[in-house]
């Protein structure tokens, strides 16, 4: 396959300003299929407005998207829902597509959360609703996963459960997938691509380029990137006895 | 068989309850309660108008209503007011204008509380034709847009990012809207069609808990109908 066909989505040079204010702006980046492309960077960087881009959700914008699929699982990071609407987690599956009743049981049961399929989507907690609407992306077999911290709110063993799926379904599906966490640790490990936004593109490149960047050391400070890279430590390089870090 | 005007009211009740019912849930879902009011008080500058140029009523009203809920979404867009106030700014400016129009008619005799209120019992079979033929255009339409439409009422950014266009269907919504007013304005009155649209999808949210299956949607227009038959005793 040419790496043109690949393509899920391209950002070239792409902006977004909101009542004269650049949310995010100058950002280029790829999603190709079977990839895991991450957005990481302090809060109010631009992560969730670089996927809005991404999805077509913002019009009016700087640079240029080019999207070469329709079939989109998008996961939103904030979800408001009114609950006065009658909504059970059967009906939220079949919201944007007819999908088969098997392809709904199975994307509830990845997520764990088959039992509540004919609960009322307003009596789940924040961390059962989390699970059903990563179903609900997944369920459709997309070709374009959008998934805007996707684990908030789930506990933590569920946490990584949930990551081992994602990394699954990318292989599975051979999807390409935008994923937006500020929790390196698990991100670092997965990921193909990773790109630090601060408001614009601060680094981009493999997770070891970017964990080795001064720029995005100064933006997470010193503490989170030797966590990092002690975390690191088990693939590129090692610590000289005067703890200085040695590349392999 | 149409030469009973109770029967032809009957007929005709039935017809708008059909149309309010499934219209009525999206109106509550969306909470859009005040801007059926202001689509039926722009329906007041829509009679004036008929009166005036002589046009069909239902048609006057729909065009008039319809510019007004369009203008309403432009207003929305590029305006930071809130959208209770823009409601209140188009409503009362097109009432407002409408009973200056009407003010000016002085060679039509008006009964305006016939306006506010409607008179169902005065049907004739050609307001019965419009009913049922607009009526079933509005369904088509509603059940042709219903997925993008719902999708979007749950959520606009997960609509709009999984590729279902919500904004047309938005706009596609609001002309129905403008349309059901203006079928049903001569027999349920201005004041009372915001109340033909909530009252029974409000009552019908108690006892349903999916959306989507028929069974629920014929509840819906089950509980209408009843509706419509109360309204009947009461004002007989």
């Amino acid at each position: 396959m040419s790496s043109e066909n690949s393509t899920l989505v391209k950002l070239n040079n792409a902006g977004f300003k909101q009542n004269d204010k650049w949310l995010v702006e100058g950002v280029s980046l790829t999603v190709e299929k079977g990839k895991i492309v991450t957005l990481i960077g302090p809060n109010g960087s631009g992560k969730s407005t670089t996927a809005k881009i991404a999805l077509g959700i913002y019009k009016n914008i700087e640079g240029s998207v080019e999207k070469y699929t329709n079939k989109v699982g998008y996961v939103p990071q904030k979800i408001s829902i009114d609950w006065t609407l009658p909504l059970r987690v059967y009906d939220f599956m079949l919201l944007t597509e007819n999908i088969k009743e098997e392809a709904i049981d199975e994307a509830l049961t990845l997520t764990g959360v088959i039992h509540l399929k004919n609960k009322n989507l307003g009596n789940l907690s924040g961390g059962e609703f989390q699970r059903v609407l990563i179903a609900r992306a997944i369920s459709k077999k997309p070709e374009l996963l959008v998934l805007d911290e996707p684990v908030q709110g789930v506990d933590y063993t569920g946490e990584i459960a949930l990551y081992e799926l994602i990394k699954r379904i990318s292989d599975t599906l051979n999807c390409g997938i935008l994923l937006i966490s500020h929790d390196l640790h698990t991100v670092m490990t997965a990921t193909d691509h990773v790109v630090c936004l601060n408001g614009h593109v601060c680094c981009s490149g493999s997770p070891m380029d970017v964990a080795k960047n001064n720029e995005y050391k100064s933006l997470f400070g010193e503490k989170a990137s030797q966590i990092l890279s002690v975390y690191e430590h088990k693939h590129d390089h090692v610590h000289s006895e005067k703890g200085e870090i040695k590349k392999n | 068989m149409f030469d009973d005007f109770f029967i032809r009211a009957l007929f005709a009740g039935i017809g708008i309850a059909f149309v309010t019912g499934p219209l009525g849930c999206f109106v509550v879902w969306r909470r859009l309660s005040y801007f059926g009011d202001t689509l039926a008080h722009s329906a007041l500058l829509g009679v004036t108008m008929a009166y005036t140029l002589d046009l069909n009523i239902a048609i006057s009203v729909f065009l008039i209503s319809s510019i007004i809920a369009l203008i309403l979404i432009q207003l929305q867009k590029k305006t930071n007011l809130p959208g209770d106030a823009l409601l209140g700014l188009l409503a009362h400016s097109s009432l407002a204008v409408g009973l200056v129009v009407i003010g000016f008619l002085t060679f039509i005799r008006f009964d305006i509380m016939g306006l506010l209120f409607g008179d169902i019992l005065a049907v004739t079979t050609d307001d019965l034709l419009i009913i049922w033929t607009g009526g079933a255009v509005i369904l088509l339409v509603l059940k042709l847009i219903w997925k993008p439409l719902f999708a979007s009422t749950v959520n606009y950014e997960l609509a709009e990012a999984e590729g279902l266009n919500p904004d047309r269907a938005k706009a596609i919504f609001t002309i129905l809207m403008a349309a059901v007013i203006a079928i049903s304005i001569k027999m349920v009155g201005l004041l009372l069609i915001t109340g033909m649209l909530i009252i029974p999808a409000a009552m019908a949210r108690n006892i349903s808990d999916s959306p989507q299956k028929n069974g629920n949607i014929f509840n819906y227009w089950w509980i209408t109908v009843c509706c419509i038959r109360f309204v009947f005793f009461i004002r007989i």
